[in-house]
């Protein structure tokens, strides 16, 4: 039972962690319908740019990377480098392909995932980069001593960010102006642009917005496995949450975060060694499968109805 | 003036409902048909022939069946990879384990094995539409490379499930060097393609397309869903086997399921966004375009920028001039390659007046 509930509150943790990616995925395709494959690209782009500018000013400044000005500097820099992507994304690609059917913007993402992927290794170098938030991958000794629990502290606190992270946007588009254009614009297109919203304008806030979600992504998910080519494969990691969830939902992505995440880590403990592991590469999106054969718009997903 | 079809008058049934119509397409296409049998294998050097032909005819005919599925059916679908990997293991294990059993009856095999898998995961398209569906076949794209490798039945027990193609023979004769394969891949993908293209004008074909405007309007006008659904994924998925089995045997000779992998999925997609989806031409345009435009990337960056900056930024600057590329195409011609040599046959057509 010890290690049942230790597996399974491990999953649930690193299930907020996919939520975390799956979150940027929710945002543009509430938005703007597409479906942005290059979330991961993103994800790995930020977390190369902040740890590359980190890298930049404390050596032009004589700080250590890990001092806290560099940090905050080192992050706004790096939320600029977020804005300035979307904006060129906005500009040059979705401006273009208004009206497309959703696959050719789907296609036109993978390609921009490529662009992003070269701009990034092309200005950072493709060296793996170490990245450190002076949080430590130890179990939170508390919980140890009363219920003899080994639950990882670095886990506990990007579960905690996410959380807040998700309570901030879910604010954000309750109650500011920008959010309800936000939802309006979800809503329907020509409708906002019929009351004056500025669709472009909009079109750039949430990509920034979903820039500033992979930043918070990639310096998590950097932390944990260092900064590397592989944090694009986050949003492989992503997809079964954001199905498993619905394309179009906040929450939808929280909720099926963790139920991806703990399943996915008691499938590979108690499944796993009777098929010889490596389970993990398939089972979310198995499992998010058997979820869309019952709710075929995943769990909090928009309702399609068909008519002639 | 050369491209007009006045003076061709259709005297029977069977002359109004030929593949190509007008004489001058028939012309063409027969030229082309010639010089990919009799002039190619002569004239192109053994590297052409086993590096760019050959491929190219085989992504062609994954392309060819993703745009059953796809451009024909409207079923979105990211396993490709994994359906060709089907065919390439299942291919190598009926000639393995078979004694005797005829090389073609094997690639047959092959691809009727990837076409029951592809019915299987096919079956959650009764219900589930869309993106969803996408990310569905990603269950089939990941599972089936995972069993390919966990379970070394498959690939005889070889490390890491590498399987290397057993030499083909049919009929005492052997198909040992770059243009007798390119031959017999030549010969297997035109009468498939042959077979896809007339396959599109019959009544299953007629109902893919009415599926793919609209399946609910379809299925008033009493289309069978559940049937023309699952048998576009059975032959799409029989195309792929197919084109896998072609990879492994004529192209590649010792493949591993990772080859298989997302990436070869999405290949395979662009191949048919670029080259146009719902179309038997655009599949071969398509491989064409996504197969050279690398190897005549890398070519220009490594003789001409290459000398000037170091390789990995070359490589860099590849994957960038890649990604551009693949976003200019779509912006600028979103219909794909097909739609442009339409154009300009509409074009030609009028020339040399405007209208």
């Amino acid at each position: 039972m010890q290690f049942f509930l230790e597996v399974f509150i491990g999953g649930l943790l690193a299930g907020m962690l996919y939520a975390l990616v799956a979150l940027g995925f929710v945002l543009i395709f509430k938005a703007s319908g597409v479906l942005n494959f290059a979330q991961g690209a993103m994800v790995f782009f930020a977390a190369l740019t902040f740890v590359g500018f980190s890298d930049r000013l404390a050596r032009w400044f004589g700080a250590s990377p890990d001092a806290s000005p560099v940090f905050w500097a080192a992050l706004a820099l790096t939320a600029a480098a977020m804005v300035l992507l979307a904006w060129v994304v906005e500009r040059f690609m979705l401006r273009k392909l208004v009206n497309q059917p959703a696959i050719t913007l789907f296609m036109a993402t993978i390609g921009l995932s490529y662009l992003i992927e070269g701009v990034a290794q092309g200005t950072w170098g493709a060296a793996v980069h170490g990245l450190d938030l002076g949080i430590a991958d130890e179990p939170v000794m508390w919980l140890l001593e009363r219920y003899n629990l080994m639950i990882s502290k670095f886990d506990l606190s990007a579960a905690v960010v996410a959380g807040v992270l998700v309570a901030v946007l879910a604010l954000f588009f309750q109650y500011t102006k920008v959010g309800r254009a936000l939802r309006a614009v979800a809503d329907d297109h020509q409708a906002a642009l019929s009351v004056g919203i500025p669709l472009q304008r909009i079109w750039v806030i949430v990509w920034a917005v979903a820039g500033f979600v992979a930043i918070v992504a990639g310096l998590v998910w950097g932390a944990r496995n260092g900064v590397q080519f592989a944090l694009t494969y986050t949003a492989l990691k992503a997809l079964p949450v954001l199905i498993l969830g619905g394309l179009t939902s906040v929450p939808g992505a929280i909720v099926g975060g963790l139920i991806i995440g703990a399943s996915e880590k008691l499938a590979e403990v108690y499944l796993g060694p009777y098929v010889g592991g490596g389970i993990d590469s398939w089972f979310p999106y198995v499992l998010a499968l058997v979820f869309l054969l019952i709710r075929p718009e995943g769990l909090f997903g928009e309702k399609h109805i068909d008519r002639v | 003036m050369i491209y007009r079809e006045a003076g061709q008058f259709k005297a029977s049934y069977e002359e109004d409902q030929q593949i190509f119509p007008i004489k001058q397409d028939r012309i063409v296409m027969a030229a082309l048909v010639v010089a990919a049998f009799f002039v190619a294998p002569f004239v192109a050097s053994e590297y052409w022939l086993q590096a760019v032909l050959t491929p190219v005819l085989v992504f062609a005919l994954a392309a060819l069946g993703l745009n059953i599925l796809t451009g024909y059916a409207g079923q979105l679908s990211l396993g490709t990879g994994a359906f060709m990997a089907v065919g390439a293991y299942a291919t190598y294990n009926f000639l393995l384990r078979l004694d005797g059993l005829p090389f073609l009856a094997g690639l047959v095999l092959g691809g009727l094995s990837a076409a029951a898998v592809g019915v299987v995961f096919g079956l959650p398209s009764l219900r589930i539409k869309g993106f969803y569906l996408a990310m569905a076949t990603l269950a089939a794209q990941f599972f089936i490379v995972w069993a390919l490798t966990k379970f070394p039945w498959f690939s005889n027990y070889s490390s890491s499930g590498i399987i290397s193609a057993q030499r083909i023979e049919i009929l005492g004769f052997a198909f040992d060097t770059p243009a007798r394969k390119y031959l017999l891949t030549l010969a297997i993908v035109s009468l498939l393609a042959l077979a896809a293209k007339n396959l599109a004008r019959t009544n299953t074909g007629r109902s893919w397309m009415a599926v793919r405007d609209m399946d609910v309007a379809a299925e008033v006008i009493g289309i069978p869903l559940m049937k023309t659904k699952l048998l576009a994924f059975a032959v799409s998925s029989f195309y792929c086997g197919i084109a896998g089995g072609l990879y492994a045997y004529t192209y590649l000779g010792t493949v591993e399921p990772d080859g298989f992998g997302l990436d070869l999925s999405f290949k395979i997609l662009f191949m048919i966004i670029i080259g146009g989806m719902g179309s038997v031409l655009g599949a071969f345009l398509g491989a064409a375009f996504i197969l050279l435009l690398p190897v005549g990337l890398n070519v220009l960056m490594h003789t001409s920028v290459g000398v000037l900056v170091p390789a990995t930024l070359a490589s860099n600057l590849e994957l960038i001039v890649f990604g551009v590329l693949i976003v200019f195409f779509l912006i600028v011609e979103p219909h794909g390659l097909t739609r442009l040599w339409q154009i300009g046959k509409e074009k030609l057509r009028l020339w040399p007046f405007p209208h």
